[in-house]
């Protein structure tokens, strides 16, 4: 690890202190906030997703090839997080109350850390999701950090599961963020 | 009928895949984090990168860096290639005006117990000589001409 990289603990000084308070500590290994999509996984965004970063793989453009190699068409595997991300607006919602990793926000809230930034995220693929899949998913904080300086300030590093699964409860994928909660030397 | 584009024998420890390079601009920003339904504003108000986040301009979100490595990877594979797990680290931000260059090596090639055929490839995103992001990805590519790896199911795909 390179010590001089933006959001990776400063050597010189790389644990500051603060116990992890007892009711987080508890919320380790704990399933939480189990959701379901808003809306059906559709071609709209799967096309959307393709041209913003120019994806001609003829399994989304082409029905044909779709049936003959996956059985018709699916979703590009990254887009995982897209189809339980909330709206941004819902009639009767309050609004800023529907957060995605909404376990990421209770600990910038709990600890009092008012940045954060993601440093790692590793994707694991299951069953493809396709066109009218209704996923749903849970998030299950897996670890803490000591309180750490870094470059862009004192934080902490936690590790979050969010485990996706499609209406048939078949595991589609899971992805584990580690995120950076921090506040800036001046606040 | 399809043909796969590459198939395990293609492949070997060492490989290169074709650079690709990119010029991005606010749209491919801003573009990105529409797709990806991320509506935070570091990703579409520069005020509000440069305040806030203490950076110079808005940036790529992370869902929409991943949709880049995944057609990297996929426009080397062609379709047949199934993607099983990718690591991201992310080192820095890539702003407009950046020209981004992915880069990736075949770091490992192994088949598994179902035999499945997996390639290892590490990936590089550079803006001119900064890494700003490295992912490690396993992608299961046709272990012969007539294999398909979309169709392992349960506990033939282990990825």
């Amino acid at each position: 690890m390179n010590p001089t990289e933006p959001g990776q603990p400063d050597q010189e000084h790389p644990v500051t202190g603060a116990e992890l308070p007892a009711d987080v500590t508890a919320l380790i290994g704990v399933r939480q906030y189990d959701e379901e999509a808003e809306f059906p996984c559709e071609r709209g965004y799967i096309w959307t997703t393709c041209a913003s970063v120019e994806n001609g793989n003829p399994l989304f453009w082409d029905d044909d090839v779709a049936e003959e190699i996956t059985g018709g068409p699916i979703a590009p595997p990254t887009m995982l997080s897209v189809w339980l991300r909330p709206h941004h607006w819902a009639p009767g919602r309050q609004a800023g109350t529907a957060l995605p990793l909404r376990v990421h926000f209770d600990l910038k809230a709990r600890l009092e850390l008012p940045e954060a930034i993601m440093t790692d995220d590793v994707l694991v693929f299951h069953e493809p999701v396709r066109p009218g899949d209704r996923l749903k998913c849970c998030q299950i904080l897996r670890s803490v950090s000591e309180e750490k300086t870094t470059k862009l300030g004192t934080g902490r590093f936690w590790v979050i599961d969010v485990e996706y699964r499609n209406q048939r409860d078949e595991l589609v994928g899971v992805d584990t963020l580690t995120g950076l909660g921090y506040r800036r030397p001046n606040q | 009928m399809t043909t796969p584009r590459l198939t395990f024998s293609d492949i070997a420890e060492g490989d290169l895949l074709p650079p690709l390079s990119h010029d991005v601009t606010a749209t491919t920003v801003v573009l990105g984090a529409l797709a990806s339904r991320d509506d935070r504003p570091m990703h579409h108000d520069r005020d509000f990168a440069q305040i806030r986040n203490g950076v110079r301009d808005i940036f790529l979100n992370t869902p929409n860096q991943a949709a880049w490595f995944e057609r990297y990877l996929t426009d080397w594979t062609g379709p047949f290639g199934r993607l099983g797990r990718v690591t991201f680290r992310m080192l820095g931000s890539v702003f407009p005006g950046d020209t981004m260059k992915l880069t990736g090596s075949v770091t490992d090639v192994s088949v598994d117990d179902e035999g499945c055929a997996w390639v290892k490839v590490t990936v590089e995103l550079h803006v001119e000589d900064q890494l700003k992001t490295r992912a490690v990805a396993s992608i299961a590519v046709p272990a012969s001409p007539t294999d398909n790896p979309w169709k392992r199911r349960g506990d033939r795909w282990r990825p």
